[in-house]
Formats: structure tokens, C-alpha cells, sequence
């Protein structure tokens, strides 16, 4: 029993003393990102392997889920006569929620274990230590324009779902549903507001880059220098990033919406 | 006693002054004393896991001491705010055991690397120095390559001519010849000589292999449980009063280092084992 209170009481300052870590490391990684601007080009090489080697898996996932979204939607408003407003249930769920989500959910599967690994494994092999040897600091050459190129890329890529989605789901309405072109299109005008459903879009694609990417260049940065260990960073960061989406999605949400 | 601390201080580049380091309960170094004279090869030699890669990340910087000093240069290291332990570091190379190559960069780039993150000099000019720094170790020819498709020994030739890209004063080598074959072994022995003498620089070697380090190095530190046990040139080693030191530089399997680790009486353990496994198969 003691044991068991002893446990709990471990587990929780060892948690707490990697949210701490985890801040300081954000902190510290956010005073050195100014310094880029000098060095566009680390930053758009990052950009190249997180965000244009997403894009595959972005494309097809987005028409996917739009088409599907034109389906299922499609088989709901007919019953009431509505399939014209298929367009805007199709534009408000991708915009406000699966784009963004979706997004975030891909990139942490596809380029955040890709981002842990890679950074784990070169702390594994002592080329973050050497770094550090040349006088060189691996917070700001390493890790700021991974980060960085994260951030940036996440609000592109669900961009490219949000509308990919869209175009699927027309593509689906329009020739095997049989719905009118002009009028999918001419609802979705009307009734898809740009503040309050695409800038909001727009910010919760932001808030999950930032999450995602700092979770991603954390969990490496701060693995074991191991096989193991950064088996386990890239783990993860693949769930933590998923559930900490799901939850600021759904505190964003609630104050955007609600 | 002040006289002739001041008199060394502009022979002595790296300067330990009772040094204590423990990894939790672990002690590592219990009051080590250690002075690295400028342009001179001195090897730290101990068994295995006696913190010889510690010390050389204590000398960096990467660690902090729990008391003593080190100066580099007259600098105190770990009283160096973050910029002023960076300008030091870019006077001391470092080859690490792995070589510790940058995998996503050819060899041409991982020299070239701390040049373009250091100077802003022109990109012909980089060339020029980088094919120096590969000719030093021979390995002009290599340039195009990737860590991956070199061996070893290649890889730490290529690592020392990234550590000695920005003219270092002092290189320190973490056990440089581990793990190698005899040609390449030779070569690095060689080569680190070489360096030494034709560049100024200051070498310290972290090492267990006795005879390669033996044969290049002016001063010799053995450590062991902490303590520095003996030190001189090699002969005077060889030489030593201390059985220890004599079972270490000779490499015989028993001595003061007994072979057997610390453990209960063989027979006892045997038959205790032999009890408990009883004692379990009935319960």
C-alpha cells in the first residue's frame, strides 16, 4: 500500500518535472527562433521534409474524407429534402473540424515520429553532443527550424485537406448523387462565414502546429539516448500529440462555438 | 608554493584542480589534480568505466563539477556564462568515440560544417581549407561520401578533421583507437602525433589502449576509482613502485584489480542457490 502511495507521488513529480523541462525547452527554443531569419534556407529545407513529403498522404486522405462526407451527408439531408445544403455541411465540418483535426492527427502519424526519430537518433549517436562540442547549439541549428517548419507547415496542409475535401465531396454530389452543381456551391457562399468559420479554422490549424511541433521536437530532443528510447519518444509523441488535439479541439471548440 | 603556480599558469593550458564528480551515489572522481601543458600529448589511461569520457565532458563544459575547478586557458569553464563557454569551446575540438559524424551530410560538409556556421567566409575559401583539413588525414578522395559508407576508422579520421577545422589550440581524443584494426590503429597513432607537433595544438587522449598511447604521449595521468594513481612519462610509469600502475601498464589479469568482481564465496553461493531453488520447487 505505502509502496503503492510511494509510486503515485514518483510518477507524478517525474511528470511534472517533464512539463517543466518541456516549458523551459519551448522557451528557450521560441529566443532563438528570431536568429532565423538570417538562415531562411534551414528553415525551408525543414519545411520540405515536414510539410511537401506530408502532402501524399494530406491529398489523399482529404478527398477521402470529403467524399465519403458527401455520402453520408447526402443520405441524411435527402430524407428531409435538403441534399442542396450537402455544400455546406460538407464545407462547415471540414472547415471548422476535420480539416484542422484530421491535419493535426496525419502530421503527428507522418512527420512528428519522423521528427522524434530523427532528432532522438542523433542525440543517440552524440551528433547533438558534438554540436554542442563545435560551439554550435543544437537548440537553435536543430531544433528551431524543425519546429519552426512544423508550425508553418501544419495551417498549409490542412488548407490543402479543408479544400481537397471539398472538392471530393462535389466530385461525389455532383456525379454519382446527383446533386446541382450551382446550388452546392452557391449555399456553401451563403451560409460559410469567413470569421467565424474559416479564420477559426484557421487558428485551430495554428494552435495544433504549434502543439504538434513542439511535442515532436520535445519528446526527441528529451529521449533516451537509445534504441528504446527513442522507440518510445516516437510513440509518444504520436499519442500525446493525438490526444492533446483532441482536447484543445475540443476547448477551442467550446469557446469559438459554443 | 604561489610562485610556482604562476610560473606554470602560461605553460599549463588545462588546469584540474580537486575535482569531484558523482552520477548519483556513483562517485566518479573524488579529488582529481590534473595539468595539461601546452603542445604536449597527455593521455588519461584507466580501466573501463573509471569517467575518462566524463572528464572530457567536465573539461567541456557538457557537465558540471560538484566541487573543484577547471581552467582552460586561465578561464574558469564553468563559471563561463553560455557565450563565453561557446567562444571556448571553439578553441577545443573534440573527437568523440563514435566519431559522432553528421549522417545527413557528406564528408566534404560535416568539415565544412563548423566553418560555415562560424565564419562567414566565401564558400572558395571553405573549399580550399576543408580539402586541407581531408589531406591532413587523408581523405581528400572521400569527400563525396556519406558517414554511412565509410569504416571506422575513416569515419574517425574524417571526425578529426572536422575537430581541427577552426585551428583548435587543444583536441582531446576519447579513446581514439578502440575498436580498430592494426592499419587504421597505426595510422591514427600516427596521425595524432603528427597533428600535434605540425599544428601547435595541444592533445589530450583519453585511453585504456596502453601501448598505442603510451608510444605518443609526453605525460601520462593513470585514474582509477577516483583517484589519479600514478602519473610521469611513460617510462617512469613502466618503472612505478605501484603495483597497480604495473598491473595496468603490463595488462596482467590479476594483481591489485582482482579478476573476479566482489561476491559471495563461490561454494556458498553455489549451495545457496542450489537451497533457495529447493526452497522454491516446494513451495
Amino acid at each position: 500500500m505505502l509502496e503503492w502511495i510511494r509510486d503515485i507521488g514518483a510518477r507524478s513529480i517525474d511528470s511534472l518535472g517533464t512539463l517543466g523541462r518541456a516549458f523551459l525547452f519551448l522557451l528557450r527554443v521560441l529566443i532563438g527562433l528570431p536568429a532565423l531569419v538570417l538562415r531562411p534556407g534551414l528553415v525551408i529545407r525543414e519545411i520540405f521534409s515536414v510539410g511537401v513529403l506530408s502532402l501524399l498522404i494530406i491529398v489523399v486522405s482529404g478527398l477521402f474524407v470529403g467524399m465519403v462526407l458527401g455520402l453520408q451527408g447526402y443520405n441524411t439531408l435527402v430524407d428531409f429534402g435538403a441534399e442542396e445544403s450537402l455544400g455546406v455541411l460538407v464545407a462547415l465540418s471540414l472547415v471548422r473540424e476535420l480539416g484542422p483535426v484530421v491535419t493535426a492527427l496525419l502530421f503527428a502519424g507522418r512527420a512528428g515520429s519522423a521528427l522524434s526519430a530523427e532528432i532522438g537518433l542523433m542525440k543517440a549517436t552524440e551528433q547533438l553532443s558534438s554540436m554542442e562540442m563545435m560551439a554550435v547549439d543544437p537548440e537553435r541549428r536543430v531544433i528551431g527550424p524543425r519546429f519552426l517548419a512544423g508550425f508553418l507547415s501544419m495551417p498549409l496542409l490542412a488548407a490543402i485537406f479543408t479544400f481537397l475535401g471539398i472538392v471530393g465531396a462535389y466530385l461525389i454530389a455532383t456525379g454519382l448523387l446527383g446533386v446541382d452543381g450551382g446550388a452546392f456551391w452557391s449555399q456553401m457562399q451563403n451560409k460559410v462565414d469567413f470569421y467565424d468559420d474559416v479564420l477559426n479554422g484557421i487558428i485551430k490549424s495554428l494552435v495544433f502546429g504549434f502543439v504538434a511541433s513542439w511535442i515532436a521536437v520535445f519528446e526527441g530532443y528529451d529521449c533516451m539516448p537509445t534504441s528504446e528510447g527513442v522507440s518510445r519518444a516516437t510513440t509518444r509523441t504520436v499519442v500525446y500529440t493525438s490526444l492533446a488535439v483532441l482536447g484543445l479541439d475540443f476547448i477551442l471548440t467550446a469557446l469559438m462555438f459554443g | 608554493m604561489a610562485q610556482q603556480s604562476s610560473a606554470d599558469s602560461s605553460d599549463v593550458l588545462v588546469d584540474i584542480r580537486g575535482l569531484h564528480f558523482a552520477r548519483g551515489r556513483n562517485k566518479i572522481f573524488d579529488g582529481i589534480d590534473i595539468q595539461i601543458r601546452r603542445g604536449r600529448v597527455t593521455a588519461i589511461m584507466g580501466p573501463s568505466g573509471t569517467g575518462k569520457t566524463t572528464l572530457l565532458r567536465l573539461i567541456g563544459g557538457q557537465l558540471r563539477p560538484d566541487a573543484g575547478q577547471i581552467l582552460v586557458d586561465g578561464e574558469d569553464v564553468h563559471r563561463l556564462g553560455r557565450s563565453a563557454l561557446f567562444r571556448l569551446r571553439r578553441r577545443m575540438g573534440l573527437l568523440f568515440q563514435s566519431g559522432a559524424l553528421f549522417t545527413d551530410l557528406t564528408c566534404f560538409d560535416n568539415v565544412a560544417f563548423p566553418l560555415r556556421e562560424h565564419t562567414r567566409l566565401p564558400a572558395a575559401l571553405i573549399r580550399h581549407l576543408v580539402l586541407m583539413k581531408l589531406q591532413a588525414v587523408g581523405l581528400r578522395g572521400a569527400r563525396d561520401l556519406y558517414p554511412s559508407q565509410l569504416s571506422g576508422g575513416m569515419a574517425r579520421r574524417v571526425a578529426l578533421a572536422r575537430a581541427i577545422a577552426l585551428d583548435p589550440t587543444m583536441v582531446m581524443y576519447d579513446e581514439p583507437f578502440s575498436g580498430q584494426d592494426p592499419i587504421s590503429m597505426g595510422a591514427l597513432v600516427q596521425l595524432i602525433r603528427l597533428l600535434n607537433d605540425a599544428l601547435g595544438l595541444t592533445s589530450v587522449i583519453v585511453s585504456h589502449d596502453v601501448e598505442e598511447t603510451a608510444a605518443i604521449s609526453d605525460t601520462i595521468y593513470v585514474i582509477s576509482e577516483g583517484k589519479v594513481v600514478g602519473s610521469g612519462d611513460p617510462q617512469s610509469l613502466r618503472d612505478t613502485e605501484s603495483e597497480w600502475v604495473r598491473q595496468f601498464m603490463g595488462g596482467l589479469a590479476d594483481g591489485p584489480v582482482p579478476f573476479h568482481y566482489p561476491a559471495a564465496p563461490y561454494e556458498t553461493d553455489l549451495l545457496g542457490e542450489a537451497g533457495s531453488a529447493r526452497a522454491e520447487g516446494r513451495g
